[in-house]
């Protein structure tokens, strides 16, 4: 429980002469569900960039299951779940066994090709999200909450340890955006995944996560949710500058 | 037809030829219609039309025949595709600027060498529609050569080409080495087009690759099912094509492309006929 698979240290960066992130320090350790909020160009996405290895730090470090970030190259043990993984071309003839087994792609390698584990691989993983009666439909065919459950089911066929995901309930109905995150909490619970949920929604982060980050170009606080639950709405603003717009159900 | 066809061999050339083109066009024409590439496949026809009128000027003016233009054409296919992605990472708020320049400049080449090589005017109504006649048993080597290249490559491939059609990001973010699989992709878009030239014309070689998978794109489910039913579409197109247009005495690109619109039209009134079932059942 104690061992941190992500620690960053005295991160900084900056596109061109912009900030985003100022020496930014944070552990996650194994089985948090860290919830990573913040307002917009508050740095969110550049973190999970440099995360997910597509920018490298410029200043501080970041090491992923002990090992510098740089180095890392097993990305199967990283998952992701992007706000824009909905956005995809609806008219795709892909059903959803074919989509989730692009999850596999990667991990199986080149020149090889699916074998019987793998697909029982994909049949559980859609067994997981509860969407198995929808195996053979066309994924343009099935509503947006459906849809990011298949997409979460792509990102965890790999086994991942840690899973990112962005903004994931961005478009989808209120109903659908309770059942996912129970989704969220079961995959945490009894699945062992790491989570880090990254969102503008205060309030139901605070409901299912149990730590909380708070990030606007510094790490403004870090924390169990309980004391995050203690900060005063004051403080809260300031965290957030000016940007009014935060959703939060805080008491 | 069937004498005809055991009789003369430039018959059996073509007859083969169109079976091959069937099957790779429409496989290929899958991957081009869901990454929405399919302006691509009329840029490099036009490249490969210069090419091929470099090939005969070339014959005309030094007698070279060990190389025919149709080996010309292919290279200056791929070398369009190469320039493509060039000048797509140059323009790269304006990806769609490539196909115009591309475009252009093999139709700019293509009349340069055709007025070079003079004479070969006649010819220039094959190319540009096709023709049941133009394939020799050489050229029917090399577009056999290219058949078995382009599936083995989708075979071996195909996870990596799905993934990377389906979502760039997620395939980008699991490490797969994009730029190089869309590299090779391009490649075998360009091998393509060359083979499938001298049958349905320059003009009309992206409709090939394109008509039939805008069909079965309505009736599939999943990926698999549509590139099933494209090569099927395809094959009955160039066939049907082929037959037609040699007793009709029209270039094959005409009746290879009526054919698969026809298909496109069925499919596409089958599909309203069906859900207009399924609702009535539904209220019922």
């Amino acid at each position: 429980m104690n061992v941190p698979i992500v620690e960053i240290k005295n991160l900084s960066y900056a596109y061109e002469d912009k900030i985003a992130l100022n020496d930014i320090n944070l552990d996650i350790h194994e089985g948090a569900f860290l919830g990573l909020i913040g307002p917009n160009g508050g740095g969110k996405t550049t973190l999970i960039k440099l995360l997910l290895g597509l920018i490298t730090p410029q200043q501080g470090s970041i090491r992923v299951f002990g090992q510098d970030i740089k180095q890392f190259k097993d990305a199967n043990k990283i998952g992701f779940v992007s706000q824009k993984s909905n956005a995809f071309n609806r008219g795709f003839p892909a059903t959803v066994k074919e989509v989730v087994a692009t999850g596999l792609t990667a991990k199986v390698g080149y020149f090889k090709f699916f074998t019987k584990k793998d697909h029982q691989k994909v049949i559980e993983a859609i067994e997981t999200v509860g969407m198995s009666e929808y195996i053979n439909q066309n994924i343009g065919d099935l509503s947006g909450g459906q849809q990011q459950r298949i997409f979460i089911a792509r990102a965890i066929v790999s086994d991942p340890k840690l899973l990112i995901l962005d903004e994931p309930t961005v478009g989808i109905d209120t109903e659908h955006v309770q059942r996912f995150y129970q989704l969220l909490n079961k995959l945490n619970q009894e699945n062992k995944i790491t989570l880090l949920l990254v969102s503008h929604d205060i309030g139901t982060v605070t409901k299912y996560a149990n730590g909380v980050a708070c990030l606007n170009k510094v790490m403004h606080f870090h924390g169990g949710t309980n004391e995050f639950e203690n900060i005063s709405d004051q403080q809260l603003s300031q965290f957030y500058g000016h940007d009014l717009n935060l959703v939060t159900h805080h008491h | 037809m069937l004498s005809h066809f055991l009789q003369y061999e430039f018959l059996q050339n073509t007859f083969y030829t169109g079976l091959l083109i069937g099957l790779i066009g429409p496989l290929l024409g899958s991957f081009i219609v869901v990454r929405r590439l399919s302006l691509i496949a009329d840029g490099l026809s036009h490249v490969t039309l210069a090419g091929i009128a470099f090939g005969l000027f070339v014959e005309k003016r030094f007698g070279l025949l060990f190389l025919t233009p149709f080996y010309y054409g292919t290279a200056f296919s791929v070398i369009g595709a190469i320039l493509i992605e060039r000048l797509r990472s140059v323009y790269h708020a304006f990806q769609e600027l490539a196909i115009p320049i591309i475009l252009s400049a093999g139709v700019g080449l293509s009349v340069i060498f055709i007025s070079l090589a003079e004479g070969f005017n006649n010819d220039l109504y094959n190319y540009l529609f096709g023709s049941v006649s133009a394939v020799s048993r050489n050229d029917f080597y090399g577009i056999l050569i290219i058949a078995f290249i382009v599936v083995s490559v989708l075979i071996i491939f195909y996870k990596e080409l799905f993934m990377l059609s389906f979502d760039e990001e997620h395939a980008k973010v699991s490490g797969i080495h994009s730029e190089r699989i869309h590299f090779l992709f391009i490649v075998l878009t360009a091998l393509v087009i060359s083979a499938s030239i001298r049958i349905v014309g320059v003009l009309l070689v992206s409709a090939l690759m394109t008509l039939p998978v805008a069909a079965s794109i309505r009736i599939a489910r999943g990926f698999k099912q549509t590139i099933i039913y494209s090569i099927v579409f395809g094959e009955i197109s160039v066939i049907g094509g082929l037959i037609s247009g040699y007793y009709l005495e029209i270039p094959p690109g005409g009746t290879i492309v009526m054919i698969s619109i026809l298909i496109l039209l069925l499919t596409m009134s089958g599909k309203k006929l069906w859900l207009n079932m399924k609702r009535k059942k539904a209220i019922l």
